[in-house]
């Protein structure tokens, strides 16, 4: 298809710039979330990759062409697209994974913070027992220091 | 501190179960001497949890959120393998198992040398007239059982049926390994694949006492999500148990 056909109109070294400056500014505030805690290091991995795709496509112009050909896509621009959406759709499955195993370890937290709960109630029932024991009288007293003891 | 008392922990999962909690605790204490009652209330809303403490004859574990049932279970499961019980049991909340048919449970498991008993209400004399139920149900817990046969070569009539025991065996591995949402039939899968023996045994069920079954609000969604869980889980690989006692020399 001819390019200067469909691209007549458009600016394309203003377009490209702010695709440059778009994808940069992508990758500077990842690394920025990322030097200041926000994303774990593990969970930014795809999203850094991501970035630099997109700064690549943005430098390198016939790239998209390039790519566009490559798998049969008449209109380069949708290639562009193409490459977005799979961009999310990785992203989007990488969430499902994290949150899954999130859901996973939430359940077996809670459910040894239930027991656990128990025990120290247990605890502190005996806890309480014993010391009113130990306010009762002498006898009672030195019994329970020995089971301490022990 | 919480103690093993005796060598059976009785499991009873429980969502809003006001009105059946006391009933079930008190019936099973007073007609099985040889056990000891855990109530896994999964962050019920009404009173199901103060209910249950002060019988005072039972455990209560007390779920700050509601996780759903197998994640109840399996919190029993975790406290049995702590505290070492033998037997675990699990028995609904709701009152629709029979007390009385909990030592026909017990008695399998020790004479029988398998690793689950799950009751079932299509085995025995009167199985077809007794069990209530929708015939949709019925057509799922056939579909459910052709299913177990085809994925593990194992008949388990009732794989629906929420009354069971298990071994110690059975408890370790449970207490890591445990579905979620509505567990029974996916678990007898991943017990199946992962070497594990059964029994059955007939038994039978009454009619809700009180309450909403949390299943057929959603029947068809349970279906198709079972189904799925229980396919994906034929084909995980076999679970490694690696605990000490296995290790070699």
């Amino acid at each position: 298809m001819n390019q200067s056909l469909l691209l007549d109109n458009v600016d394309i070294s203003k377009a490209q710039l702010l695709a440059i400056f778009g994808s940069f500014a992508l990758l500077f505030f990842l690394l920025h979330q990322i030097r200041s805690k926000r994303i774990k290091e593990e969970y930014s991995l795809l999203w850094l990759f991501i970035s630099v795709i997109f700064i690549i496509f943005s430098v390198w112009r016939d790239g998209l062409n390039l790519l566009a050909r490559a798998v049969g896509v008449a209109y380069a621009p949708a290639a562009l697209f193409l490459v977005l959406i799979l961009a999310i759709f990785l992203i989007l499955i990488q969430f499902s994974i994290i949150i899954s195993k999130t859901t996973e370890n939430n359940k077996h937290l809670t459910q040894e913070h239930s027991i656990l709960k128990l025990e120290v109630k247990k605890l502190k029932h005996e806890l309480a027992k014993i010391k009113s024991e130990m306010n009762d009288g002498s006898t009672i007293k030195s019994e329970h220091t020995d089971k301490l003891a022990k | 501190m919480a103690e093993r008392k005796n060598k059976t922990l009785i499991i009873i999962p429980a969502y809003n179960e006001a009105w059946n909690i006391v009933n079930v605790i008190f019936e099973i204490h007073e007609q099985i001497r040889n056990c000891d009652i855990l109530v896994v209330n999964d962050a019920s809303t009404d009173s199901t949890g103060n209910l249950a403490e002060k019988t005072g004859v039972a455990e209560v574990l007390n779920f700050p959120y509601n996780l759903g049932i197998g994640a109840a279970v399996q919190a029993g499961f975790k406290y049995a393998n702590i505290y070492n019980y033998k037997y675990a049991l699990q028995f609904d909340g709701d009152g629709q198992h029979l007390t009385s048919h909990i030592p026909m449970l017990i008695n399998e498991i020790e004479t029988q040398k398998c690793d689950v008993v799950v009751g079932s209400r299509f085995i025995g004399e009167s199985s077809k007239f007794d069990f209530k139920s929708t015939f949709l149900r019925r057509i799922g817990i056939r579909i459910f059982t052709f299913i177990t046969i085809l994925l593990i070569q194992k008949r388990i009539t009732d794989c629906t049926s929420g009354f069971r025991i298990y071994n110690r065996k059975a408890i370790k591995f449970l207490a890591k390994h445990y579905p979620a949402d509505y567990p029974e039939p996916e678990a007898i899968i991943l017990l199946g694949k992962n070497g594990f023996t059964f029994a059955e045994v007939p038994t039978k069920m009454r009619a809700r006492q009180g309450g909403v079954s949390s299943i057929s609000q959603k029947g068809f969604f349970y279906m198709i999500k079972v189904l799925l869980s229980m396919f994906m889980t034929v084909t995980r690989p076999k679970i490694k148990i690696n605990e000490p006692e296995f290790a070699v020399r």
